[in-house]
């Protein structure tokens, strides 16, 4: 406990604590946009491609401020989005293979630049490798600052948007139709996705920087059918999971944030796929299991009937997954056929079921009653 | 009766995807106040017709007038859209309520919220489509028919005076089919213009009252009962389909 007091009194560790939860926020935010437009791989792609834009603006200026390298990690984020696009539109070259070889070589080129920097005497002290898997115990004061300041500018945007992102991700022909510039509006998508990406590159790093943006909207969406409760519980769960992993790997100098962060995400995911209120599993089984009712050994042995009448005397039996789809409803009728079996109506061999000669009258006489 | 532009006029309208014509020098008119089905086979281009004149697509070659203006930004939000049913992921994490909103989201710039009034137009096109009860319903919940009268009341609350509709019946059952027609025909007697992909041959004539024929090039295109016959039928689909053989009554109506 008292540990954890030292902790939040020390300056620099208060700023890490910050800075990183921030990045969460907004990455958690602006994520589920791109959750729900099916850009997930799209952030993948960008936060690999800004490696080169990194070492590139670093060798530029030779200054390691997170200002300087956002500017250069945005310049290839953006330039990788637009082969993109070139690439789909202008050969046969499907999206996702376009999307492919851009990561490939964006991250090529950026490990390629990285490693020869690595001679210089100033690059020693850059700790430019340290974006592969972030370092939140590196940012100092100034670079927060700026983290909060461009930071605040991607959600006032998103705020300003709204309805437009939304009619724009939900549908956009009917956007355009209603008279959207929906071409400026994607654009202005993709652009919000790479400065949020580089916002995170320096803490969480570029391999991991796109779960970020995908685990906190898959778990959101797990509580929520609403937009708007969507994103502030992705902002939430960013936040706590960017807080998390900066604790942590602050702990210990060795720990690199990213990789925490990811299985602090990954757990949220994992509970919300469990537990969520609106499509949780164990939420999913337990209505199922109550609206599946049990089969009344009356009306599965009507459908065993009816089934054997339709396949006259070709098929055997039928598994019980025939069964139960000729009883309608989703019943259970496992139970019933058991009882079937115990009144000598029905039987099993290998798995199918089929009616004995009293049942087979029995079921004649069944359908002959409800008929008068 | 002074001359009134049509509501909509296609001129010379050539659309290609990869070099391959899809829509082949497009002559049509729409004019104002008509129930217009589009009619014809698979991959005859019918929704391109619609897209083009959304200006979703580029067309290779012509024009298009809405009104007697050439459509741009401006004259297309005097257009209701309804799109295909599957063009979206209903999936998405709204209400029929708010989708419905969306037709009214281009009125006013940044900032602006659903207003009152935009409330109420809502309830009304919602009610008109009998969708009242299920308002609140998370859209992936609803069934094919029900999704296609929240896209028609969507386009409803857009209060527009040509309405371009991709298959409005697609995966709607008879009743709730009937009463969509109901809307439409009373779209027209409010002095607007409908116009249609339409793929039941045995129902058009009783639906609508003027057909285009589509089939890569405009075969025909006026009144129902004039265009709507045996041979203009099978210069559409040729041999391919079963209807002609049985040519509808266009007295069915």
């Amino acid at each position: 406990m008292e540990t954890f007091l030292q902790f939040l009194n020390d300056y620099t560790l208060r700023n890490v604590l910050l800075g990183t939860a921030w990045i969460g926020v907004v990455g958690g935010s602006l994520g589920t946009f791109a959750f729900l437009r099916r850009q997930s791989l799209l952030g993948d792609v960008i936060s690999h491609a800004t490696l080169p834009g990194v070492v590139l603006a670093f060798l530029a200026w030779q200054r390691r401020e997170i200002g300087v390298l956002m500017v250069g990690a945005a310049g290839t984020g953006l330039l990788a989005t637009a082969l993109i696009q070139v690439v789909d539109t202008r050969t046969n070259i499907k999206r996702d293979g376009a999307m492919g070889v851009a990561l490939a070589v964006f991250f090529g080129v950026g490990v390629l630049l990285l490693s020869m920097i690595q001679n210089l005497p100033t690059a020693s002290q850059a700790g430019l490798d340290k974006f592969i898997f972030g370092q939140a115990a590196a940012l100092v004061q100034s670079d927060v600052t700026v983290l909060l300041v461009v930071g605040g500018v991607v959600l006032v945007v998103l705020l300003l948007l709204w309805r437009e992102l939304k009619i724009v991700t939900f549908d956009p022909d009917f956007a355009r139709a209603a008279g959207f510039r929906v071409t400026i509006l994607e654009g202005g998508i993709v652009t919000l996705i790479v400065v949020t990406t580089v916002m995170g590159l320096q803490t969480v790093g570029v391999i991991l920087m796109s779960a970020m943006l995908i685990a906190p909207a898959a778990a959101a969406r797990q509580w929520t059918d609403r937009l708007s409760i969507m994103v502030l519980v992705a902002a939430v769960v960013g936040g706590a999971s960017g807080a998390a992993g900066a604790a942590v790997s602050a702990f210990g100098p060795q720990i690199p944030t990213g990789p925490v962060v990811v299985l602090v995400l990954t757990a949220l995911v994992l509970v919300s796929l469990f537990l969520g209120r609106k499509r949780g599993l164990v939420w999913h089984w337990r209505r199922q299991r109550r609206s599946r009712k049990l089969a009344d050994p009356d009306t599965v042995l009507g459908a065993l009937g009816a089934l054997e009448s339709a396949h006259a005397g070709t098929v055997r039996g039928h598994p019980e997954a025939v069964v139960r789809m000729a009883v309608g409803q989703s019943a259970q009728v496992g139970q019933a056929l058991a009882a079937l079996r115990e009144a000598g109506l029905a039987d099993e061999h290998d798995g199918d079921w089929s009616l004995t000669e009293r049942g087979r009258s029995e079921a004649v006489r069944l359908t002959r009653d409800q008929r008068d | 009766m002074q001359t009134m532009p049509p509501a909509l006029e296609v001129n010379d309208l050539t659309v290609a995807y990869r070099d391959k014509p899809v829509l082949w020098d497009i002559d049509l008119q729409v004019p104002t106040g008509v129930l217009m089905a589009v009619v014809g086979p698979n991959g005859a281009g019918k929704t391109t017709l619609i897209k083009s004149v959304m200006g979703l697509m580029q067309p290779a070659a012509g024009s298009v007038q809405v009104f007697g203006e050439p459509a741009g930004r401006q004259q297309v939000r005097r257009i209701g859209y309804v799109p295909q049913r599957t063009s979206v992921d209903w999936d998405f994490p709204t209400s029929v309520r708010d989708v419905v909103a969306m037709g009214r989201y281009n009125r006013g710039g940044l900032w602006r919220r659903t207003d009152r009034r935009d409330a109420e137009r809502v309830a009304r096109a919602l009610a008109t489509v009998d969708m009242e009860d299920l308002a609140d319903r998370q859209i992936s919940e609803l069934s094919g028919g029900q999704q296609q009268r929240v896209f028609l009341a969507r386009a409803l609350v857009q209060d527009a005076d040509l309405y371009l509709m991709d298959e409005p019946f697609q995966g709607v059952d008879a009743v709730t089919e009937q009463s969509m027609v109901a809307v439409l025909r009373r779209l027209q007697e409010q002095g607007r213009t409908v116009l249609a992909v339409h793929h039941d041959l045995r129902t058009a004539p009783a639906y609508f009252d003027w057909v285009a024929l589509l089939n890569v090039r405009l075969i025909a295109s006026g009144p129902m009962a004039t265009v709507f016959s045996e041979c203009n039928l099978r210069g559409t689909f040729g041999g391919s389909a079963p209807e002609w053989a049985n040519p509808p009554a266009t007295t069915a109506a």
